[in-house]
């Protein structure tokens, strides 16, 4: 129970209906997208200006009290997982779109505005939001910002980052700084947005985002192709990335995945091994020419069926399988684990091979589905938490997955982001002085580690510590402390 | 059954291990469940909604009826029962464990919309049955969660696991209503309403004297004398959403078919239906005659208990079923049509509510079977009769229990479309309830309000000329908004809008006294 001090504070702040104390109420809150941690918070609150979100973190510093910001809470690595005795900064009513400046090709948006808003509030007048992660419909900019999301069109359009232009922060100690630029493109001295975006809520609290939008592209074709197994569908990837053309997006599924998101969502996929979609979008005549290439390099690789999307409609039910596939496994499997390894794009065949070795080896399916243009694999491990050992089965599937893609040169993750979920995998992907280095800009902003702690790094170290071999503290040094 | 308040104290069990719900983690810290003896029974005044009059508006934006559902302040009953459900079909935990916490349900949860908080979120109400099936009593706070939904299955479309939430509810409300004490007020509000509405005998008679009332312009005149808001806010929400009644239009038993004889179909008339829109059936009667059906209308026939069961009370809607059931039992028709998506979707589930009757099972599944709702009958049907141009742009009104709650989304639109001049257009935030809900709107009005204006909003910014919706609930619940703020526009079903192609009504005739 939050200590009665904490709960008057915050109901000065934000009035008692920004205030949830009530444990049931709180174990709502107790997990986001990632299920398999769950830590009760101490207290959530509700803010609804940045002033707010500023006056909560400013006491949460001066009193000690660690914090947790989420947005829709559909992050999948444990990313809004609470902590113990801390505050939960819910921005789900921070969701005002403040301005759309059409001619500079900006908007301004709160954290809790949902992805997929900024696309229906500016696509009347021609224009997008570029990243699209699956679960755009849901997720907030403020999450996607700390996560530094993804999607589909990520491959030709890059991430978040590349689509935030400027950010009103709330450092952790309560200090509100504007990062990046607005309107002129080009800011001077560090770039700390780029050090901001993506760093998982441990740097602070976005209140304010700049976002680019993009044209609506002349054209877009998107065919669906199907092919006899991932390998084939693989030598196709291949095949177009190198002749040289940059699609919107391709996407892999495999035999798995598409039985799923069949029951689920029925986009009439073929039957098939796997299913290649591929996305080009540009002027007229350049996709036209492409597309062309595109469906004869299919064909090229055995592809088996290839299907036009004759209009918006045919677009999106393509579309539709791909964007609900996580959430369809829950139509074959009680339980799944979902991965996000990278691996260069010229192993995915090595990789995938080795995945389905690894599948046999431990009894449990695995589901493919993937941004297969820029080797971000999604491998759902399936299993049934009531089978007993079958969790920690999976758990361990899923950890060698995530070593093979590492030992392919790959990475731990493409865009879900560590959270809590990676960071033991931390240290196979990165040296002692990697990580120090990364913890030193941490200690810039947040030196008592109050925002968000307990992510991204498997070893907490305190600020004060200092990265590299162990030497005494000198506290210790003057005998005042021991290290036990 | 009861076993109620104060009961067993005691630390609950952890359920099994099975769904994701269930891994614990280290970090998860387990409170024991302090025993009963610091509660108090009894919950008088408890969970009513939350007066949005003492709040002064400025303390918050996330709308007028945040009050109600989280706070420090608000008052509470301190009832629990605890094991939260019996035996009696407690939410199942098969269905429970489909819901993999994705959260694509939120932005199409109209209490989500309202005041963006997990446990008034599809996925939040889950987690909290979740919790009671395994550890956690049923207290205050789950039933306030759980009574906020308005049932109105948005979720259940955006879900793509396939999570069956429409039953997890209704499981759920059921234990509500049987194992949990209402304050006096709230208990009372409901009883008299289901004394009421599901008779359209009582109705019309209750409504006799609004007739009255609305003649000689009572409710204005009490409006601007104050009197209006010194009446209970329920009360108040009930005033406000009476229509202008018009003359009763009655069906006859028999209706032979126009021309050459296609099908016979059966017809229900709906409650509220066939008291404030008996022109509503009427027109359907005559529509389906046109397009070559016999119509069967058994005079007789009673509540489909609709209300009843979205409300959890399970044996009285098994009373209406069972006899509106033995009602068409001896029909002799093909199909059985209904003009009202709230009653259509029960209809539809017969099968499964009447599931454990032995002697209405059967029945039950072959009754549901034959149940179709109007538009998409005569989409299945195709038309023949000719339809003369109605030249109007229209705004189509999803209800809920169509679209969500059957899936009927494109037939009525395309009954709209093939009448040439019409102009179907579409209305914003087209998945969001209006906040009708069946009884919704008068147990929780405030927030069914809050909905109602941003529905009404939306409706008055596509322009159009007129209103089509085909359910009486949204009708009424749209009316009241667009009058609330000042504005008035004719509202009609899709086949009243029908009706006059066929018949080739003036447009002018349409709008008039809608």
């Amino acid at each position: 129970m939050a200590s009665r001090a904490l709960i008057d504070y915050m109901i000065g702040i934000l009035g008692p209906e920004g205030v949830i104390s009530e444990r049931e109420e709180l174990r709502a809150y107790e997990c986001d997208g990632l299920m398999n941690y769950r830590v009760i918070p101490e207290l959530v609150v509700l803010p609804e200006t940045a002033e707010q979100v500023q006056q909560i973190v400013r006491y949460c510093h001066d009193e000690g009290i660690p914090f947790v910001a989420r947005g829709s809470g559909t992050g999948l690595s444990g990313g809004a997982l609470p902590v113990e005795a801390g505050v939960l900064i819910v921005m789900s009513r921070m969701c005002k779109i403040l301005e759309v400046d059409i001619p500079n090709q900006r908007v301004v948006v709160e954290p809790g505005v949902i992805n997929l808003w900024v696309t229906r509030e500016v696509g009347p007048e021609g224009y997008y939001y570029a990243p699209d992660p699956a679960s755009q419909t849901v997720s907030s900019i403020g999450g996607n910002l700390a996560e530094n999301s993804g999607g589909v069109h990520c491959l030709k359009y890059g991430f978040t980052t590349n689509h935030v232009m400027g950010a009103e922060v709330v450092l952790p100690d309560g200090t509100m700084v504007n990062i990046g630029g607005g309107k002129a493109p080009d800011p001077l001295g560090y770039e700390l947005l780029g050090a901001f975006v993506g760093s998982e809520g441990t740097l602070g609290i976005a209140t304010k985002i700049t976002l680019r939008i993009m044209r609506v592209p002349e054209k877009v074709r998107t065919l669906l192709a199907a092919f006899k197994d991932t390998e084939e569908a693989g030598g196709a990837v291949s095949g177009i990335i190198g002749n040289g053309i940059l699609p919107a997006a391709i996407e892999m599924m495999d035999a798995l995945a598409i039985e799923a998101v069949e029951t689920a969502v029925h986009p009439g996929y073929p039957e098939a091994g796997a299913v290649l979609i591929v996305e080009l979008d540009g002027p007229a005549a350049e996709v036209d020419h492409q597309f062309e290439q595109v469906k004869q390099i299919c064909e090229e690789n055995n592809s088996s069926e290839i299907r036009i999307a004759e209009d918006d409609e045919e677009r999106a039910l393509f579309w539709k399988g791909r964007k609900a596939a996580f959430a369809a496994m829950g139509r074959i499997s009680n339980d799944y684990i979902v991965q996000d390894g990278v691996v260069p794009r010229t192993e995915l065949g090595k990789v995938l091979r080795r995945i389905s070795e690894l599948s046999q080896e431990y009894g449990l399916r695995v589901a493919n589905v993937f941004h297969a243009g820029d080797g971000n694999l999604h491998p759902l491990v399936l299993f049934d938490n009531d089978k007993e050992g079958e969790a920690e089965k999976a758990e361990d599937l899923a950890g060698d997955i995530v070593l093979t893609c590492l030992e392919h040169g790959g990475s731990l993750t493409g865009e879900h982001g560590v959270g809590r979920d990676k960071m033991k995998y931390m240290p196979k992907m990165f040296t002692t002085d990697d990580l120090n280095t990364m913890q030193l800009l941490r200690c810039a902003f947040d030196p008592h580690q109050v925002s968000n702690p307990g992510k991204i790094f498997p070893t907490p170290r305190l600020c004060g510590e200092r990265p590299g071999r162990y030497k005494m503290h000198p506290v210790q040094k003057a005998g005042l402390a021991e290290n036990f | 059954m009861t076993e109620n308040q104060n009961g067993q104290s005691g630390i609950p069990q952890r359920g099994e291990p099975g769904s994701p719900y269930d891994s614990v983690d280290a970090t998860e810290r387990q409170e024991p469940f302090a025993g009963g003896q610091a509660m108090s029974a009894g919950a008088a005044g408890a969970h009513g909604a939350g007066s949005p009059e003492d709040i002064a508006p400025s303390t918050y934006a996330a709308g007028k009826s945040v009050r109600q559902t989280v706070g420090i302040k608000r008052r509470e009953g301190g009832s629990y029962v605890f094991p939260a459900f019996d035996d009696h079909h407690p939410p199942e935990k098969d269905l429970i464990d489909d819901c993999v916490h994705c959260g694509f349900c939120l932005p199409t949860c109209p209490t989500y919309v309202l005041w963006g908080e997990e446990m008034d979120s599809p996925r939040g109400r889950i987690y909290l049955m979740n919790k009671a099936l395994n550890e956690e009593p049923m207290n205050d706070q789950m039933v306030r969660h759980w009574d906020l939904c308005l049932g109105c299955m948005a979720c259940v479309t955006a879900c793509p696991s396939g999570v069956q939430y429409d039953k997890l509810i209704e499981s759920v409300r059921g234990q509500v209503e049987r194992r949990y004490e209402r304050p006096a007020d709230a208990k009372a509000f409901r009883e008299l309403i289901f004394q009421l509405f599901p008779y359209p005998n009582r109705l019309r008679v209750a409504a006799a004297p609004l007739k009255l009332y609305q003649r000689f312009g009572v409710g204005d005149k009490l409006r601007k004398a104050g009197v209006m808001k010194v009446l209970p806010k329920r009360l108040r929400a009930m005033e406000a959403l009476m229509p202008m009644l018009t003359k009763q239009q009655e069906v006859p038993e028999f209706t032979p078919a126009v021309g050459e004889k296609r099908l016979t179909v059966g017809f229900i008339k709906g409650c509220v239906q066939r008291v404030f829109f008996s022109e509503v059936n009427a027109a359907t009667v005559r529509v389906l005659a046109a397009e070559g059906c016999d119509v069967v209308t058994p005079k007789a026939q009673g509540c489909c208990g609709a209300l009843s069961v979205h409300a959890g009370r399970e044996e009285e809607f098994q009373a209406f079923a069972r006899k509106l059931i033995d009602e068409f039992e001896d029909a002799g028709v093909d199909l059985i049509i209904i003009n009202a998506a709230g009653c259509g979707s029960t209809l539809k589930e017969y099968g499964y509510l009447l599931r454990d009757d032995r002697a209405y099972a059967e029945k039950a599944r072959a009754f549901s079977a034959k149940v179709r709702d109007v538009s998409e009958f005569l989409q299945e049907l195709g038309p023949v009769a000719e339809r003369h141009p109605i030249p109007v742009a229209a705004a189509y009104h999803d209800a809920c229990h169509l679209a969500h709650g059957q899936g009927i989304r494109k037939q009525p639109r395309q009954t709209l479309k093939q009448i040439p001049g019409m102009e179907v257009r579409e209305i914003k935030e087209a998945e969001i309830c209006c906040g009708s809900a069946g009884i919704y709107n008068m147990i929780e009005p405030e927030p069914a309000t809050e909905l109602g204006d941003r529905k009404a909003t939306n409706v008055l910014n596509t322009g159009a000329r007129m209103v089509v919706t085909a359910n009486p609930g949204c009708m009424l619940q749209i009316q009241a908004s667009l009058r609330r703020m000042g504005h008035s526009m004719p509202m009609a079903h899709p086949m009243e809008v029908l009706d006059a192609s066929i018949r080739g009504e003036s447009i002018e005739t349409l709008l008039m006294n809608r």
